[in-house]
């Protein structure tokens, strides 16, 4: 199976050319302060009219032209890290590599005679920290492709979703994750509705599976977990569930679970509505969204009621964990998964991760993780974590978010909103913002 | 169909950098089928660019291989050295090799290369000479430069020039006869064959441009050397190094069309059905003009083989050869010469150059009519080859960017590449 790698990525709007990296580039390899010698180049600093920066960085190409144009050996792409390795002992500096390089990434050092380029200095970059604006990055997302492709699938193949959807790929990431010791629960939605019941007598998973009624997922489910600690067995208990079933009628028995710390984990895909049996509206539809019970019409203008903030209400029962995830930043979603794992050990674990409808919100089956990512952008919705001990924060903060426009175009669902309902819109998500701001300064207090 | 004959799918017949990209692009949508790589060298893949540094010792001989055995069982090669091609029956799909075997192939890439060409000077096979093409050329070479006194180059391009530096290094009394006025021509203009020419006398050597040798003979010393306008010289070791031309000698009577080279279309394919050639034996279209040019240079066989490849395995990611860009860099004495594309200038065009004779620093960019770069050459100015090679390839206009270009291609270069292909 192939790797994937980590990498250096640039934003160059956040990019001031103040030429810190450079520095801190040339100190790491060359133990001077000459940014001339420095393997990573940020341009356009003088003389640019319109003030903005290029990057000259060596990509650590797929198929790595000056490795192909080097006539000694020299060059070579080490297939555990990625990066292209440099020999000095095969170099003939004859400078071919810099012929063969289109993006500037292998170049001559005059100073030491020989060619340079970036190493990402084993895996731990000096420019990157050393950037004050956050404009280099080091993206190590490659480490979760790496790692979870040598963990059992525990889901049967060919599972039965709408096109483009991220259900089967947080399913399947989350089965792979918490194990095979799992008991799962998946009450009716689209969770079951994809095949993880099974079919004609077989399951769909390879660990115990079971399909409580909307009402009673998380009572059925602490009942089982019990039993098994009863027979002294270590078992985790997980239940999928969709946002209908957690937050409308399913939500007594969520909110009896956590009130009495049972020892499971909650998983909502929120897909804001019942997409499963015909995109009706729950509790977690937004406001002004087309469903089939909230129609657009001559009077009818969508949902005319804002939606529950169901992650927010878990924090108020003060489970061991509670964070809010998105499949467009799956590093942060395992980060939280982990927690809400390790959490679910000795309470209650509830994980709230926001999962567009291909189908039910009405945009290309391709954009799925574009409309994800443009919900965090917009901080349409949020991303963060609360535990009892160190209250709530964000884990990814949206300092200037995009106009909730960007999102809501989109989509379908939202074609037909008035100016009055966009600027209601835009008004909920700075109040939420607000809130849930408040929320981490009184975390902070305490 | 008689058993003992080999079959497979696709054949190389070559091992070097032509050979190697065309088995990494088959390899990319064919992880299966089987290839053979016949070759005429006994050696695992190297370069022919590699040898003047393993003549000058700063490349160990067993070092310089660019693959291994394990790279050829990995990807299910059969690699098959001291077999080189002797006939071609493209009617057929067979090729006949040097040990008397054949082999049946499906698709046929000729990635042949090229082998010094020897001038027709009376007398030459009376005299004993180097040549510089192969690794075993390169081991007898090293091994003559250590015990000559006097030695004579015959030519001026890069092969000989770096052999002439090694004898310098050496401590021999170097002569370097060229037929043309100027060192290095092709390569870089008059301006920089001059630096390039202070530099060798500099350092000791003779420099004879537009100088013709008209009879060899053998001599006490080994070679005497008879020039056109009468003067006489002798060596202890006579280095050939007046350029290579194809090898095709197996194609008579194949029915694939030659001239200079064997001549391919903008997929590498030959006049043959199922044979393709790349690399240095290859003519095929030039990026400048819309004849096919020989361009046997180490970036442009690579760019070949891999076309070549993805049309062998018919890969759909395949693009249409581009034409061919000249590059060349030389190093010489510590100092350094870049070229990038061609030295012509088109009509209409406009040459700047700026030379700073203190620091040696000397550039020259040509622009195109349309306002792009067609070609670009420097001596001890370093800018990006490849970001130069891809502003001529994609045409990019720098007419609002002249001036700052010329005066610093290094920064400028990389912003375009920023922008237009980040």
């Amino acid at each position: 199976m192939g790797r994937a790698y980590s990498t250096i990525a640039f934003d160059p709007a956040k990019c001031d050319g103040c030429g810190d990296c450079m520095t801190a580039c040339a100190q790491a390899k060359t133990g001077t302060d000459d940014i001339a010698r420095s393997r990573i180049q940020i341009y356009g600093r003088e003389g640019a009219p319109d003030k903005t920066f290029e990057l000259a960085l060596c990509r650590q190409c797929a198929d790595p032209k000056c490795v192909t144009v080097c006539p000694a050996g020299a060059l070579n792409k080490d297939s555990t890290s990625g990066v292209i390795g440099w020999d000095a002992s095969k170099c003939v500096d004859c400078l071919l590599c810099t012929v063969g390089c289109a993006y500037a990434g292998i170049a001559l050092d005059e100073t030491a005679g020989h060619v340079s380029k970036c190493d990402t200095c084993d895996g731990n970059p000096a420019c990157v920290p050393a950037c004050p604006h956050g404009a280099l990055k080091y993206v190590t997302t490659a480490n979760i492709y790496n790692e979870v492709g040598d963990w059992e699938d525990l889901f049967a193949p060919g599972l039965a979703g709408c096109q483009g959807c991220n259900t089967e790929l947080l399913m399947r990431h989350t089965l792979r994750r918490v194990g095979p010791d799992t008991v799962l629960a998946t009450p009716p939605g689209c969770v079951p509705g994809m095949g993880s019941v099974g079919f004609n007598g077989t399951t769909g998973t390879k660990v115990p599976v079971f399909h409580p009624l909307l009402t009673n997922t998380a009572a059925m489910l602490a009942g089982i977990k019990r039993q098994y600690k009863r027979v002294g067995r270590d078992v985790q208990a997980l239940a999928i569930a969709g946002d209908g079933g957690a937050s409308d009628v399913g939500f007594q028995s969520l909110s009896g679970a956590a009130e009495r710390g049972e020892q499971m984990l909650f998983m909502v895909v929120d897909n804001e509505g019942y997409m499963n049996t015909g995109m009706q509206r729950s509790s977690c539809t937004p406001y002004g969204a087309w469903t089939s019970t909230t129609p657009v019409g001559e009077t009818s203008r969508g949902k005319t009621q804002d939606a529950k903030n169901l992650p927010l209400i878990m924090v108020n029962h003060r489970c061991a964990y509670v964070a809010t995830a998105s499949t467009a930043y799956m590093e942060d979603l395992y980060e939280k998964l982990d927690k809400a794992i390790a959490a679910s050990k000795t309470g209650f674990a509830y994980l709230h991760v926001y999962s567009p409808c291909t189908t039910g919100w009405r945009f290309p089956s391709n954009l799925n993780m574009e409309v994800a990512r443009k919900a965090v952008e917009t901080n349409f919705v949020m991303l963060w974590e609360y535990t009892p001990q160190d209250g709530l924060h964000f884990t990814k903060p949206v300092d200037d978010p995009l106009p909730v426009t960007d999102y809501l175009k989109a989509m379908g669902r939202f074609r037909h909103l008035s100016s009055e309902q966009v600027e209601h819109i835009q008004k909920k998500v700075v109040e939420n913002q607000k809130f849930v701001e408040r929320m981490t300064e009184h975390a902070h207090v305490g | 169909m008689d058993r003992a004959i080999e079959h497979t799918k696709y054949l190389i017949a070559g091992s070097s950098h032509a050979a190697l990209e065309a088995i990494n692009a088959i390899r990319m949508h064919d992880a299966e089928g089987p290839i053979t790589v016949v070759t005429r060298d006994s050696h695992l893949p190297y370069s022919p660019t590699v040898l003047p540094y393993v003549v000058s010792g700063k490349s160990a001989p067993a070092r310089i291989f660019l693959r291994d055995e394990d790279f050829f069982a990995r990807n299910k090669v059969s690699y098959r050295p001291e077999s080189g091609l002797k006939a071609l029956h493209a009617d057929r799909n067979s090729v006949e090799l040097v040990d008397g075997s054949s082999v049946v192939y499906e698709k046929l890439l000729l990635a042949t290369g090229a082998s010094p060409a020897i001038p027709p000077i009376p007398g030459i096979d009376t005299v004993s000479y180097h040549v510089l093409r192969t690794l075993d050329d390169a081991l007898k070479l090293r091994g003559a430069i250590a015990e000559s006194k006097q030695a004579v180059v015959l030519g001026a391009g890069l092969v000989g020039m770096h052999a002439a530096e090694n004898l310098v290094k050496a401590g021999a009394s170097v002569t370097i006869v060229e037929m043309s006025d100027q060192l290095t021509s092709g390569y870089f203009d008059k301006v920089a064959a001059d630096m390039i020419e202070q530099a060798f006398r500099d350092a000791g050597a003779k420099i004879m441009t537009g100088s013709r040798v008209v009879r060899l003979e053998p001599s006490p010393a080994g070679a005497k050397l008879t020039l056109e306008n009468g003067t006489t010289l002798e060596a202890d070791l006579l280095l050939v190094a007046t350029g290579v031309k194809p090898n095709m000698g197996y194609l008579n009577g194949s029915g694939v069309e030659h001239q200079q080279g064997i001549l391919v279309d903008d997929r590498m394919q030959t006049t043959a059905a199922n044979v393709w050639a790349a690399g240095d034996c290859a003519q095929a279209r030039g990026f400048f003009t819309d004849t096919k040019v020989m361009n046997a240079i180490l970036p442009d066989a690579t760019i070949q083989g891999r076309v070549a490849g993805m049309a062998m395995a018919g890969d759909p990611g395949i693009q249409d050869y581009a034409g061919g860009v000249p590059l060349n860099t030389y190093h010489f004495f510590g100092r350094h010469a870049i070229s990038v594309g061609s030295s012509k200038v088109p009509e209409g065009g406009e040459v700047v150059t700026r030379f700073d004779e203190q620091t040696g620093h000397y550039l020259k960019a040509i622009f195109g009519a349309d306002g792009c770069l067609t070609g670009i050459f420097g001596v001890n100015e370093f800018f990006d080859g490849g970001v130069m090679a891809q502003l001529i390839l994609r045409r990019t206009d720098l007419t609002p960017l002249r001036e700052r270009f010329v005066a610093n291609p290094l920064a400028v270069g990389r912003e375009i590449m920023s922008q237009t292909w980040r």
